[in-house]
């Protein structure tokens, strides 16, 4: 392991290694350091959605510009990503739900995301395996450049082409301290060896708050256990990702034909509770079958558990914090995915110096000393 | 040509060429890059197969390499489990 570094990386998800690929790219020199195996959080567990329709106008841009970069990234990193544009259908159940979501298509549509209001009839012919009538909606939003990638391949797609440009990336790797001295960071101590650097960033995700605390930062993100399931595969169905804020279901059909699909479990909870519960098992088969009646018939394969980095707002913490060269690049209270190619690149470009493409300020994690967050409503999962 | 995956279509080179390619040392990695042992049989034959391919290659212990398993352990129909929450 090298003993000296540019920026030392804590984590080997999706957002850490986008982040080794765009800062070494700028010619820094990157270690990376993962205590499992790369995607093994969050990113190798999510429901690989990419969507842009959100309420806060800071998510629906970072998405958006998040998909510019995904529409060119298998030929950016030389490696298949599996992108697939078949659009995000979020059901509107009521009054409540349609004037929550004209606001947010206003919105949406004022920073330029193709998204719609569409009725039954359109509901039908876009994914024609739905059942308005047991999804019990009204309505729903479409947006057509919203889809899914594979978060391994991505993941791995950065990874390598991080280490093409010299990066370093350590699997089985732990953190055990980070020194701090006169308020900046000097080295990361591992369990194979101390590496001095002037900057650390926090991309553990989940475990984002025991990394802050060697540092001695408090932080307010907690982990959620969520749960997901997928089925045996099928021919084409249909495109679109399917969601509901209101059941918290949300589901779609992958590149090689399974859906995936995850809801809310009646046991959810908080804390590190890694277990599968039955009552998800059921739960979700009951609302895929409401929401979707043929899918009764096909089989589930496999259900799994990952956590949700869950800050108040539901908004990431990303930027600087009150110990010089200690960066967070974390709670991404499910979403974390979607938007890794546009943070990687605005967080390169603080770290480097650069001019930030969009401001980052009201992430930063001193927003929460103060009161008043605004908070994300648009969360499934 | 030896398959090892049934299910979803994988050799024994695919495993060798992911553990040169990727640097895999785990099934976990194996299943991420290959889909090994993701389909309908959940990796019965496969994955005892594929864990002695890696401890072949990387010199680790069968048991570093076995992984966790995830339920349902046989498929069971979305009817069925639904059905027990209809009201």
């Amino acid at each position: 392991m090298k003993s000296k570094a540019d920026v030392v990386i804590v984590g080997g998800g999706i957002n850490g290694c986008a982040l080794a690929y765009e800062l070494s790219r700028r010619g820094k020199e990157v270690v990376v350091l993962e205590k499992r195996w790369l995607a093994h959080g969050a990113t190798g567990r999510c429901g690989a959605g990419i969507r842009q329709q959100w309420s806060t106008e800071e998510n629906a841009l970072l998405a958006k510009r998040s998909v510019a970069i995904f529409e060119h990234l298998s030929e950016e990193l030389g490696h298949d990503i599996e992108l697939r544009q078949g659009g995000y259908l979020i059901a509107i159940h009521d009054e409540d739900d349609m004037h929550q979501a004209k606001e947010n298509v206003a919105m949406q549509r004022r920073i330029g995301l193709p998204v719609r209001i569409i009725y039954e009839d359109e509901i039908r012919e876009i994914a024609p395996i739905l059942d308005v009538k047991g999804m019990d909606a009204i309505a729903a939003t479409f947006c057509s450049t919203d889809g899914h990638a594979n978060p391994f391949l991505t993941t791995y797609a950065y990874a390598r082409a991080a280490e093409r440009h010299g990066a370093s990336i350590h699997k089985f790797t732990e953190v055990k301290d980070i020194r701090v001295n006169e308020g900046r960071v000097t080295a990361v101590v591992t369990d194979s060896g101390v590496i001095t650097t002037p900057v650390v960033v926090n991309a553990a995700g989940a475990w984002s708050p025991h990394i802050s605390r060697m540092a001695g930062i408090a932080m307010p993100n907690q982990p959620v256990r969520k749960e997901a399931l997928v089925t045996e595969p099928l021919r084409r169905l249909f495109d679109c990702m399917v969601i509901s804020f209101k059941h918290g279901i949300y589901f779609s059909q992958q590149d090689h034909g399974q859906i995936l699909g995850g809801i809310p479990s009646p046991e959810e909870t908080t804390g590190y509770h890694e277990e599968p519960t039955y009552s998800f098992l059921r739960h979700m088969a009951y609302m895929l079958g409401r929401y979707a009646p043929p899918l009764k018939h096909i089989n589930i394969l496999r259900q799994w558990t990952g956590y949700y980095d869950v800050t108040p707002d539901a908004l990431p913490i990303l930027g600087t914090t009150d110990v010089e060269g200690f960066i967070q690049c974390n709670g991404f209270s499910g979403h974390g995915f979607m938007i890794a190619p546009m943070t990687a690149r605005l967080l390169a470009q603080l770290i480097c110096g650069e001019k930030l493409e969009m401001p980052i300020d009201r992430l930063n994690i001193s927003r929460f000393k103060g009161g008043g967050v605004v908070k994300e409503k648009s969360v499934v999962g | 040509m030896k398959i090892v995956c049934r299910c979803e279509d994988i050799t024994e080179d695919d495993i060798l060429r992911a553990i040169d390619e990727y640097g895999c040392t785990t099934l976990a990695e194996l299943k991420q890059v290959l889909r090994l042992g993701m389909g309908h049989c959940q990796g019965r034959t496969c994955l005892l197969i594929a864990a002695k391919i890696l401890a072949r290659k990387t010199g680790k212990g069968l048991e570093e390499i076995i992984p966790s398993l995830r339920p349902p352990d046989v498929a069971v129909e979305v009817g069925m489990m639904g059905g027990c929450d209809e009201k």
